[in-house]
């Protein structure tokens, strides 16, 4: 028998507002616990949330982003559950109309490209967070009123990679728009996934799997991959599937049962009385739409074929937005764009990683990139002495400045440069015997010379050329 | 909705409330809350036919703040009004995770 897999995913955003979505309490990870709450946060009585006009804006560029229709008539819903984490045993969330609807976004894999449809994206506020210690549990609430979109996507993810392919280009389009940070590790992305299989042609889907703890892309692969072998074996063997969460063990890439699903969830979900509904207007949409950041897809078909990089290079250079802009600044200031391309993905890239750092952490400026370039290009320094100056302008030096101080003009100028050769070869007349008995030797011995004459100054290249036309005089 | 409120959604909702009823206090509150949905169906005599759903009662839209933080200053004067607290954390009963969130 042979399935289908069908495979769903949900997943949260936390976005990079200033303040929290219904309170003017600052949003912030890792400040000292319950530091960033107020009396809304903790839902005291009598207390009104007001609606974060920044955390709107920020669902309709999300929604631009991911090609769905904004609903520009919005209400905000309570979801009732009894949680420690959530003073005010409801979470106000958008249950009835969502944020925006019907959106897709395109992967990726092994290069055969596929559309995966978003059901719909809503925003609400995030719960706080519980720890658990000995003999009692504690509660932070600083998270509390952290503004997230939820995207659910439709059920059109068909394998664990499609999976790992819709969340890269996901967390990619939303990392461009500058809305979140989409950190995993630091819970700015958090994943949920449900995945089915059913035998090829059965028109229902199958039974439901959640699947819980998947705390990387690379996680949530593995999880499915497991889950898809178990379900089969289950079928195969006349089996069936219960309805379940399971947990990802990522000690040894399997999932393990948790607790078996009955009935559905019961939040008596109703309309947030509390807040105004919202009338977005299209001049609003317009204007946000207007002012959208170019996505990495449309840049890496623009590297590709505006500035004839190839597919690696374009991928490479999209992995963040900043690179990206940073690659773009450099091109606008004239820099070659294969070698741009090259400096970013290997100087500079090295030296991330070395450090540790993103690219804004750093002194190194396009300006500087693309001097530098541009004094590698015209010959005035060497690709060795670019290595020194490299290194001067991750210390935030001026590449020109510091060439011109530390006296590293590459020497080019054949009329500087031949007497100098023109001395070395008069006090070595048993070399040029030796090059004309054809010991090739002979000529790096010279070069080696003329380089320590000149403290390794002389254009190597032009060393050669007029070297080779001395001796064949 | 003037279906009559029976034992089993009383308890029900209140499990859902993670609230524990007696037997003598399920049907004290299944009435009492019996009596408090009759009020409601008072409003049922309304004829609302030709009546728009609405989702709030006011006829306000678009009340939005600028996104800009402010921090009320608040932590201590809360954490004095917990229960418990450690390390400026609310400290709870162990909390028993069912949901696996």
């Amino acid at each position: 028998m042979n399935f289908e897999t069908t495979i769903g995913l949900e997943v949260h955003v936390e976005l990079k507002t200033n303040s929290k979505i219904f309170s003017p309490s600052p949003v912030g990870y890792g400040a000292e616990s319950n530091l960033n709450t107020n009396v809304i946060d903790w839902g005291y009585p009598g207390v009104l949330p007001t609606t974060n006009k920044g955390v709107v804006k920020d669902g309709i560029i999300a929604a631009l982003a991911l090609h769905a229709n904004v609903n520009q008539h919005p209400h905000f819903d309570r979801k009732n559950y009894f949680y420690p984490d959530n003073p005010k045993a409801y979470q106000i969330t958008q249950q009835d109309t969502p944020d925006a609807t019907d959106g897709w976004i395109e992967i990726d894999v092994d290069g055969k490209k596929k559309k995966i449809g978003i059901e719909e994206m809503h925003i609400e506020e995030d719960a706080g967070k519980n720890s658990h210690g000995k003999n009692y549990s504690y509660v932070d609430l600083n998270r509390q009123g952290t503004p997230l979109i939820e995207i659910v996507s439709k059920p059109d993810i068909a394998s664990p990679d499609e999976a790992y392919a819709y969340l890269e280009a996901l967390r990619q389009r939303i990392l461009f728009t500058g809305i979140s940070d989409v950190k995993m590790e630091e819970g700015s992305m958090r994943v949920d996934v449900n995945i089915s299989i059913r035998p090829y042609g059965q028109k229902e889907f199958g039974t439901k799997v959640e699947l819980k703890n998947l705390n990387s892309f690379n996680y949530v692969r593995k999880g499915l991959a497991y889950e898809e072998k178990r379900q089969r074996q289950i079928l195969m063997s006349g089996g069936k599937i219960q309805q379940q969460t399971r947990r990802f063990d990522e000690n040894n890439g399997t999932t393990i049962l948790m607790r078996v699903k009955e009935g559905s969830d019961d939040y008596r979900y109703f309309p947030e009385p509390d807040l105004p509904s919202l009338d977005i207007s299209n001049k609003w949409i317009d204007d946000i739409n207007s002012k959208m950041p170019e996505m990495p897809t449309s840049r890496r078909n623009r590297y590709i074929n505006e500035l004839g990089l190839t597919d690696y290079d374009a991928m490479v250079l999209t992995q963040t937005k900043e690179m990206s802009d940073f690659f773009d600044k450099m091109i606008e200031l004239g820099a070659d764009s294969k070698m741009a391309s090259n400096y970013l993905q290997g100087n500079v890239n090295a030296y991330l990683n070395d450090k540790q750092v993103d690219l804004s952490q750093t002194e190194i400026t396009p300006e500087n990139l693309t001097t530098m370039i541009k004094l590698i290009e015209n010959s005035t320094i060497s690709s060795k002495m670019a290595k020194k100056v490299f290194k001067a302008i991750t210390e935030g030096k001026e590449p020109e400045k510091f060439v011109n101080d530390n006296g590293m003009v590459q020497l080019s100028d054949p009329k500087k440069l031949q007497p100098i050769i023109d001395e070395v070869l008069s006090n070595n007349p048993q070399s040029i015997e030796d090059f004309h008995n054809g010991k090739d030797r002979a000529i790096g011995f010279l070069v080696g010379q003329i380089m320590k004459q000149t403290r390794g100054k002389a254009n190597p290249q032009v060393v050669n050329k007029l070297l080779m036309a001395s001796m064949n005089k | 909705m003037s279906e009559k409120i029976s034992k089993d959604t009383v308890s029900h909702v209140s499990s859902l409330a993670k609230l524990e009823l007696t037997d003598k206090q399920l049907p004290y509150f299944t009435d009492q809350l019996g009596n408090i949905m009759g009020i409601f169906d008072s409003l049922n005599e309304v004829d609302t036919n030709d009546v728009e759903p609405t989702f709030s009662v006011t006829d306000q839209i678009n009340v939005m703040r600028e996104d800009v933080a402010d921090n009320w200053g608040e932590r201590d004067q809360l954490l004095q009004n917990a229960p418990d607290v450690a390390d400026g954390l609310i400290r709870t009963p162990t909390i028993i995770d069912e949901s696996g969130d």
